[in-house]
């Protein structure tokens, strides 16, 4: 969605907005960009294709599971290849089908009455995730969130080079997003929140006033409790 | 045990120059001091003889029922539905020895329901904004046949911010909303049954707060009417009890209620720490041995497995009377039975009063004594521990021990956290931080959440804990910790400090001249100060 620069005077504090910032995946849903293409791979339509992508995604898993831990950037940079010739409108397409039949049966059930608390409360709901938009649209869609930030994949001539859209929209790039958002569209941080599920997004929040940690990893769960940060469960 | 008398026990002493030192808790660990000559000591009673046949004593009270109400198996019917209610953990303190007596009352009340047909039933946790029992928790308190049989899809924590499952059936007279869980609304019959801990447990309190919300809650639980409340443990006098009648008799044009209450003694301590409860001067050299090596041991070990470890040992408390029926009927017998065990007739008020502060309340059982909780302790429990009239005169001193660590549970009381840190740097003064804050906090998305997920007090139960100690503070002049490990901690609650108890009698004598009437509460156990 598009983020539109409002110049001018900066509004008084107690006039700016409020808002709450998701990370998406192992936050809102139990599922992440793997997930998303495994069920592409597995539901290609010529046997030798899927058995192709489903070999080779299982042959990268402990590359991807530990560039992960390595860095955000290098595991976006190498998984995202294997959207390299997928066409623009298959994309978009395989995005609904993977939300029908990935991500919506996976929000967490706690997730649901966190966000309809925090919309009573009157916080904007945006949801800024490492992802691809053509899965997350839906999901914001569907959980009425009012904008999203999401990884975009580069498409020249109608097909996917299998290369991402700079800046990556991941560790500390989701913060400085976060915080130029904030200044385009009159939020205040300090009042805002912030849900993460991974040590690697301890930037995005860092910036806000209330942060939470929500199914935390090893690293994020340490930090938030030595910084006494709230820790959700929302798998219950 | 002691071979004293229960009668013959004076359980008020003054100190002479020969007495021996006092201890007093001082959270996880325990200190002494030799008190003046003319210190006036108050312990608690000696704890009643119990019933020995406590399934008995329920059967007979649920047979035969207080007030104007029909024995509870002439009210079953089969294809009714009934809901129980029994209390959380916060009562009683620390845990009773299994079997908790609400496996007693449940074992009986679940087997009439089944001999009467009545294959509806459900047993709920009446939390309203208290955090959810653990699993551990619920089967020591159920006991462990009536845990596997019905957890958790028929005995559970209530959830007071799930709005599907709760209603607001009405208001009172003066515009307070009464909210209740859906399936007590819609039940043929609600069934309490009430561990009596203190006098201010049970009856129409437990009605109107237990099984309610924030919504109506809110109604009570606020600065005015703390205020004006002289002593919660004496309902008559008590502004909070009768907000909270108003709101259960409106319930109770909705809900058939049958009520049960069992009043407890105090038999805190088990048989070879039963010294503990009783006068210095009566313990015997192995008592003090016993006591010296347990002062020792604590103070060797880490705070946290101090408190894991006290957390651990349940008392030995036994029924000393169980009423059902017509809930202030019940009531009014349950009262006179804690009176009986808990009271003590004292002439005169103090100038200074001075109390420890142990590792437990009400709301941290297995979890930190965090500084709000060791306040509410100090100025809302402990003051309000009398009848008639305060046992510390107006503008009076009040003394503690506890080391007042800056230390918070995350998990239990992550809104305690906020509060200590944001909101009372600004302001200690309950109307404001209810004007400012007390909506944002009961509000919060994720102390909802983790209210409802985790182990998490309510979002708005920091602002209950400072309220709660609302009339304590306004009635004395000044509140002296001894041993405070800090600065800040007692100074953002507005406490002086001082670093023994000999320096802070000293700072008292400065406001009360040099001959003050000093007393000290031996508790816990608790006793209730009636002052004539």
């Amino acid at each position: 969605m598009a983020s539109e620069h409002h110049h001018g005077e900066p509004k008084p504090k107690s006039e700016l907005k409020t808002a709450a910032f998701y990370d998406m995946d192992g936050t809102i849903i139990d599922a992440n960009v793997v997930h998303a293409y495994a069920y592409y791979a597995l539901n290609s339509a010529k046997l030798s294709s899927k058995l192709g992508k489903t070999a080779s995604l299982i042959a990268n898993l402990p590359f991807y599971w530990f560039a992960d831990k390595i860095d955000r950037k290098l595991f976006n940079e190498s998984f995202y290849k294997n959207y390299q010739g997928f066409s623009e409108d298959r994309l978009i397409y395989i995005g609904e089908e993977v939300f029908e039949n990935v991500i919506k049966p996976s929000i967490f059930p706690g997730a649901l009455s966190l966000i309809k608390k925090s919309k009573e409360q009157g916080h904007k709901q945006i949801i800024v995730t490492g992802g691809l938009d053509y899965f997350t649209r839906p999901l914001a869609e569907y959980l009425g969130f009012d904008d999203f930030v999401a990884n975009r994949l580069e498409i020249k001539d109608g097909f996917a080079t299998g290369r991402l859209h700079k800046p990556f929209i991941a560790g500390a790039n989701k913060a400085l997003w976060v915080r130029r958002y904030a200044e385009q569209h009159g939020y205040d941080l300090d009042r805002s929140f912030a849900y993460a599920d991974s040590g690697s997004d301890l930037p995005l929040l860092s910036v806000v006033g209330y942060p939470c940690a929500i199914n935390p990893d090893w690293r994020l769960r340490t930090t938030a409790k030595a910084y006494e940060w709230p820790i959700l469960d929302l798998e219950k | 045990m002691y071979d004293i008398d229960r009668d013959s026990f004076n359980p008020v002493q003054i100190l002479d120059e020969d007495s021996a030192p006092r201890y007093m808790h001082f959270g996880e660990d325990f200190i002494d001091y030799k008190f003046p000559a003319g210190t006036r000591v108050i312990y608690p009673n000696l704890p009643m003889k119990p019933i020995e046949n406590t399934r008995a004593a329920i059967r007979y009270a649920i047979n035969h029922p207080e007030g104007d109400c029909l024995p509870l198996f002439a009210q079953l019917k089969p294809g009714m539905k009934v809901t129980i209610a029994i209390d959380d953990i916060s009562v009683p303190l620390p845990q009773m020895k299994s079997p908790d007596l609400r496996q007693q009352m449940l074992e009986i009340l679940i087997e009439m329901l089944e001999d009467h047909g009545v294959e509806d039933y459900e047993i709920i946790i009446a939390l309203a904004l208290h955090r959810r029992m653990t699993p551990g928790e619920i089967k020591h308190a159920v006991g462990q046949k009536i845990f596997d049989a019905y957890y958790p899809h028929r005995l559970y924590n209530m959830d007071s911010e799930d709005e599907d499952n709760m209603v607001v059936v009405g208001t009172t007279d003066q515009d307070e909303e009464v909210q209740v869980v859906r399936r007590v609304a819609e039940s043929d019959l609600l069934i309490y049954a009430n561990i009596n801990f203190v006098p201010m447990n049970g009856g129409f309190k437990s009605i109107g707060t237990g099984l309610s919300g924030y919504k109506a809650i809110r109604h009570h639980h606020n600065p005015c009417t703390i205020k004006k409340s002289n002593s919660y443990m004496d309902p008559e006098n008590s502004e909070l009890y009768k907000r909270n009648k108003r709101q259960a008799l409106v319930l109770k044009e909705h809900v058939n209620v049958f009520h049960i209450e069992t009043a407890i003694n105090n038999k805190m301590y088990d048989d070879p720490m039963a010294f503990m409860a009783i006068p210095e001067d009566m313990w015997t050299s192995a008592d003090l041995l016993k006591y010296k090596s347990m002062q020792w041991s604590l103070k060797k070990l880490p705070r946290a497995a101090k408190r894991a470890l006290m957390f651990k040992i349940p008392s030995d408390y036994g029924l000393i009377g169980c009423f059902a029926g017509e809930t202030e009927a019940a009531h009014r017998k349950t009262l006179q039975k804690c009176w009986q065990q808990h009271q003590v007739d004292i002439e005169g008020q103090a100038d200074i009063l001075v109390y420890g502060i142990p590792y437990a309340s009400p709301y941290n059982v297995n979890s930190i004594m965090n500084p709000l909780l060791v306040r509410v302790m100090a100025l809302g429990y402990f003051f309000n521990m009398y009848r008639n009239k305060p046992l510390v005169k107006k503008g009076g001193t009040i003394i503690v021990t506890h080391p007042c660590y800056d230390e918070f549970d995350p998990e239990h009381h992550p809104s305690y956290i906020e509060f200590f840190n944001r909101c009372l740097p600004e302001t200690r003064d309950s109307h404001q931080l209810a004007r400012r804050w007390e909506k944002e906090f009961a509000n919060n998305p994720n102390y909802t959440e983790m209210f409802r997920r985790g182990n998490a007090y309510h979002g708005v139960h920091p602002f209950y804990m400072w309220y709660w100690a609302e009339n304590g503070q306004h009635h004395v002049g000044d509140v002296i910790v001894v041993g405070a490990e800090n600065e800040h901690v007692p100074a953002r609650m507005g406490w002086r400090s001082a670093r023994t108890m000999g320096e802070a009698l000293d700072m008292a004598r400065d406001n009360h001249g040099t001959s003050p009437q000093i007393t000290m509460m031996h508790h816990p156990p608790f006793l209730v100060a009636n002052v004539k």
